[in-house]
């Protein structure tokens, strides 16, 4: 195989039309006879519902119609479902719009419905809509909604506890840590995040009354499963009479995977009042409506021999799900969780706990890393403070512990099976990027003058590519992890490639075209990616786990083999050879026979000819179009050593990222650009959690970051400069070789940044700071440790 | 976040302005619409009427002439920030403002009218002195900075009443500098100080100092300037003057989830401190 498109920084085919402002979102969509909804939502935590007067908003010029709850259950719209059930679980039940008589359960929960012929009447509608509520306490933090006396959400989940997930054998684990030499004890919390996509939620949907066909443009990661969830559980059109399309998307993090109550509502409404509807999210909706991120409270415990050797860890977490189980919650906080505990690390005991429960705030569920940055937090920062105990480098610790090449495939001891990794080599890359020993000599320095400077390493894990389905249908999943694909060869000899998983700002317009070109030996500008509609594509599963590639990629890989398959059968034909003396010519297309590159099939001749059939080989069906569903033998494991350098002004306890170096072994790689985009952006998102973002509550339920001037996102004048390289080592079970690249910035940057700080604090006596490392918080444990 | 309904009309004169502005019951005006425009989308402000001024060409733009600088009210705080006419305080929290959308919208009028107390420029005018020209059905006048700013989002401004332009000393052998702590979400300042000062004989000749974004409206800091007028300019009595700004904050000290009073309070000595030493070095 030659034409190595993969592997090179192929500019973004779908660049050109979202810089020059020609993307297509949903909230651009204008069809006639539009209406618009603006939904009513609850400004209580935790109320019940009185009464709802609409009278006066219904008078109003333009109103078209308002909607409770209650009208919506008895046209038997259903409530929403999750779509991961671990055993155990007690599954909250969630209407779409809460009724009369029933309760709100956080600030947002909604309330009612407005119509209207414009988005300015419908949102003055709402303000004329009165709700009477009967305020009840609240409870914002997951450890103590478990307690006794507490406000309780559901009336059928006692003490708030959604389920209890375990996984190991704690007796043991407690006996190990208590025969080890040293013990590392942490309290820390992961904060709950607000994912923040820039482009907000929106929905729009038309009726046809005629073929009673609905169709929906929803902002989603992953319409088929949308539309699954929508007809078998929600609205009830069914599948064959239900489009969904998910246009252009503007990022999703993980938040644009869920069902959400708007994307019934809008397709209910339309068919109801027979005309195109539209919702859009406000910003200050996004805040109190997608679903949040982390919000883990955690107690661990690390154990060493004398000679620095990890015995066992034991973690205990209490994972805030909010109000409501959002889709897919409950796998956050348990498989993609205690499963990720072993890090890069020989760790042969491992015993992990959650206590799910339930707040009155907004749902949390996967975002961007989803489980795994909790996860690789966790265990980062105890074997950081274990090398700062035994009083050793924090890469000569990790060293140590490191499972070694040769122990690949590696089981640990939470069932994941690592497939690849060289972490030696992965730490030497970082060290000499990042010239490790000068930058340890420089914080030497400054520190002799009193500068508080530190330096942060981080090394992770990822499990990416969630797979394969049989396992996750024995874990809760309601869904299987595969990903379907179909490669169109068209008469003319371009090329369409379809696919079930979806770009909402990764690239796979330019990556996934970049595959087939090589595959096919035909030039970019000939294939056409297409994603993102029910109508076009058979099935797929979306994008979320950085899964589009080594699942995604791969079936297209399928798919294509099987094109190049049936193509040589024809050449075979026509050229009157065995197919064994053919070749297929990777670069420029068609097949020839081997050693004679001039008795050859062009890829246009073999296009055509397959379609007009008038040569083609008994029993060999006419048409170039082959498809394949790729269902992944396991997870791929992508890994990272990440280096960064802060410098913490101790007047004012301001944190600066001042350096930033990060080596990713993500397998092979297609497009380096589209990869350092990822892990860039993943990075900034990283720096973010560590120093500032924070969706904080309230007491009583009030989220007080709900605004992007109380909310604090990374901004550009504040990131560093980001080196980056990688090193590679193929995921053996993928015939594309690659691994996840979406997450692992985000993952690794939280850690890299919170140990830069505690290693900037260190020579303060300060041990632990739970994030986000504001100015205040460190400056205050600057006063309180001198 | 749609607004509730109001009507538009685009100025084309300071006059035309006042006499819409005045006429109507429940009008205001619109300059670069960073803070009226969020306001008017989370139906915090709800007025019938915009009286829009960004047409209005003599509002815009710097002068200077006979040792003052005037600067127009619609002249955004990009222009501020690269203008070397401008004292150095002004120019350089210009520049510190919010992000570059902003300062390519935000006008100097507005900013002052909408008296933010997490502002910067408020501190910046306060401590140079400034005189706030304005215009209305009453005729012109002049307000001093110091009087201008009433309370949180209060001014003396009066009924129908617009800011035309602000003049303050252009800058000569005075050295200037303002050092700001940011509001990580914002971009505002949670602590702002703005100082002034030259040199004469070894010593510190007409400093004014002032702090804004930690306080109902920017105060102007007497104690620090008492501490530090006609001493040499060194660290140590810098040190020992910024100290005084705990007084000149006063009780009224504002705290919010990024940065509680205490804490306003605590580091604002060496946020003074790093201003004066700024301008100590820039004076000449
Ligand atoms: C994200 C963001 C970050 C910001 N960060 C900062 C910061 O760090 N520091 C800072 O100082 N500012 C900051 N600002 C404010 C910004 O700099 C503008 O100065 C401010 O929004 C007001 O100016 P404007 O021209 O946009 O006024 P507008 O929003 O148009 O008007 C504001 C108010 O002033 C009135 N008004 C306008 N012009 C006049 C006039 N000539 N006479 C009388 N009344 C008038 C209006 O009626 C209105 O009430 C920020 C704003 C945003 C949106």
């Amino acid at each position: 195989m030659t034409q190595a498109l993969v592997g090179t920084s192929v500019k973004r085919k779908e660049d050109p039309r979202f810089i020059q402002g020609r993307g297509k979102y949903v909230a651009n969509l204008q069809l006639p006879e539009m209406a618009y909804i603006a939904v009513k939502r609850s400004p209580y935590a935790h109320a019940r519902i009185e009464a709802i007067d609409t009278r006066a908003a219904e008078a109003m010029a333009g109103v078209l119609a308002i909607f409770t709850g209650q009208e919506l259950i008895d046209s038997g719209v259903g409530k929403l479902p999750c779509g991961w059930v671990v055993p155990g679980c007690k599954v909250p039940t969630r209407w779409p719009v809460v009724p009369v008589g029933d309760k709100v359960r956080h600030v947002g929960d909604s309330v009612a419905v407005v119509v209207a012929t414009s988005p300015y009447i419908a949102e003055d509608a709402v303000e004329a809509i009165e709700v009477s509520y009967t305020p009840f306490a609240a409870v914002t933090d997951a450890k103590r909604a478990m307690q006794p006396g507490q406000p309780v959400l559901h009336d059928d989940i006692p003490n708030n506890l959604s389920y209890t997930w375990a996984l190991g054998d704690r007796p043991t684990i407690e006996q190990a840590l208590s025969a080890s030499a040293h013990v590392i004890k942490l309290d820390l919390t992961n904060q709950r995040l607000i994912p923040n996509a820039m482009e907000p939620r929106a929905a729009v949907a038309q009726w046809n009354a005629a073929t009673e066909e609905m169709t929906l443009w929803t902002t989603s990661q992953n319409p088929h499963p949308i539309r699954l969830l929508l007809s078998a559980f929600t609205l009830g059109i069914p599948e064959h009479k239900l489009r969904v399309i998910s246009p252009d998307v503007g990022g999703g993090f993980g938040s644009k995977i869920f069902h959400y109550p708007e994307e019934i509502i809008t397709p209910w409404v339309a068919r109801k009042i027979n005309r195109p509807v539209k919702w859009v999210a406000s910003r200050s909706e996004s805040f109190v409506t997608d679903s949040h991120g982390r919000d883990h409270v955690t107690h661990a415990e690390l154990g060493l021999d004398a000679e620095g050797h990890i015995t066992a860890l034991l973690v205990e977490t209490w994972a805030d799900h909010g109000a409501y189980l959002s889709t897919f919650a409950p796998l956050i906080p348990t498989a993609f969780y205690h499963c990720l505990l072993s890090g890069l690390y020989k760790i042969p005991l491992i015993y992990g706990i959650t206590y799910a429960t339930l707040t009155n705030t907004v749902p949390v569920d996967a975002y961007r890393g989803a489980g795994r940055p909790e996860a690789a937090y966790v265990v980062e920062r105890l074997i950081d403070l274990a090398a700062r105990k035994l009083d050793l480098d924090p890469i000569a610790f990790r060293r140590h512990n490191f499972i070694q090449p040769e122990e690949f495939p590696y089981q640990t001891p939470v069932a994941m099976l690592y497939d690849s990794g060289d972490y030696n080599r992965l730490f030497d890359k970082a060290q000499e990027l990042s010239s490790y020993s000068e930058l340890v000599a420089a914080r030497e320095a400054a520190r002799a003058q009193g500068r508080l400077v530190g330096i942060g390493v981080s090394g992770c894990i990822e499990a990416s590519g969630p797979a394969p389905s049989k396992v996750a249908g024995a874990l809760g999943s309601a869904v299987g992890f595969w990903e379907s694909s179909i490669v169109r060869v068209h008469p003319s000899g371009k090329v369409s490639v379809l696919t079930g998983s979806h770009t909402h700002g990764q690239g796979h317009e330019t990556a996934f075209a970049q595959i087939v070109a090589d595959q096919l030996g035909v030039p970019m500008e000939d294939i056409e990616v297409i994603h993102g509609d029910t109508a076009a594509i058979p099935f797929g599963m979306g994008t979320y786990g950085s899964r589009s590639m080594a699942v995604g990629g791969s079936a297209i890989v399928k798919s294509a083999e099987k094109v190049r398959k049936k193509m040589l059968k024809i050449a075979a034909h026509q050229l009157e050879a065995a197919e064994e003396d053919l070749t297929y010519d990777f670069n420029g297309g068609g097949v020839y026979v081997k050693g004679s590159p001039s008795q050859k099939k062009s890829f246009f001749d073999l296009s055509l000819g397959a379609y007009t059939a008038h040569n083609l080989p008994d029993g060999l069906e006419p048409g170039l179009e082959e498809q394949a569903f790729y269902d992944p033998a396991n997870f791929t494991f992508p890994n990272s050593a990440h280096i960064c350098q802060v410098e913490i002004d101790r007047a004012t306890g301001e944190v600066s990222v001042q350096k930033y170096y990060a080596v990713d072994d993500v397998g092979n790689v297609i497009n380096p650009m589209l990869v350092d985009g990822q892990i860039v952006g993943g990075i900034a998102q990283g720096i973010g959690q560590a120093l500032w973002e924070y969706g904080a509550y309230d007491e009583s339920g009030q989220l007080l970051s709900g605004t992007f001037m109380d909310y604090a996102m990374p901004r550009a004048d504040v990131m560093p400069a980001i080196h980056t390289a990688r090193t590679v080592t193929p995921s053996p079970h993928n015939p594309l070789g690659v691994k996840g690249a979406g997450e692992m910035g985000t993952i690794a940057a939280t850690v890299a940044v919170a140990h830069a700080v505690m290693d900037a604090l260190a020579p303060l006596g300060i041990r632990h700071l739970d994030m986000p490392f504001t100015a205040e918080k460190v400056w205050s444990a600057i006063q309180e440790a001198a | 976040m749609y607004p509730s309904k109001f009507d538009y009309v685009r100025a084309q004169s300071v006059e035309e302005a006042v006499e819409r502005t005045s006429s109507h019951s429940n009008a205001k005006l619109l300059a670069g619409g960073h803070s009226l425009i969020p306001a008017l989308k989370l139906r915090l402000a709800q007025p019938d009427l915009l009286v829009d001024l960004g047409r209005i060409a003599a509002l815009k733009g710097i002068s200077r002439h006979n040792g003052t600088v005037s600067v127009g009210a619609l002249t955004t705080h990009a222009t501020c920030a690269a203008s070397d006419d401008l004292p150095k305080v002004w120019s350089e929290a210009a520049g510190l403002i919010g992000d570059p959308q902003v300062r390519n919208r935000g006008t100097v009028g507005g900013n002052i009218a909408h008296a933010d107390p997490a502002s910067d420029l408020p501190t910046v005018l306060i401590a140079l002195g400034a005189q706030i020209h304005v215009q209305g059905t009453a005729g012109s006048r002049a307000i001093p900075a110091d009087e201008f700013f009433v309370d949180l989002f209060t001014t003396s401004l009066e009924e129908g009443e617009i800011i035309t332009r602000v003049e303050v000393p252009a800058e000569s052998n005075q050295g200037s500098a303002y050092t700001k702590v940011f509001n990580p979400a914002s971009r505002y300042a949670i602590l702002g100080v703005a100082a002034q000062v030259a040199i004469a004989g070894g010593v510190c000749r007409q400093l004014r100092v002032a702090a804004g974004g930690s306080t109902p409206k920017a105060i102007r800091a007497h104690h620090v300037e008492a501490a530090l007028q006609g001493q040499p300019l060194n660290d140590t009595t810098i040190q020992h003057a910024a100290a005084a700004i705990a007084e000149d904050l006063g009780e009224e000290v504002i705290g919010d989830m990024y940065a509680s009073a205490a804490y306003r309070r605590s580091i604002a000595a060496q946020i003074a401190a790093r201003a004066l030493s700024a301008a100590a070095a820039r004076a000449r």
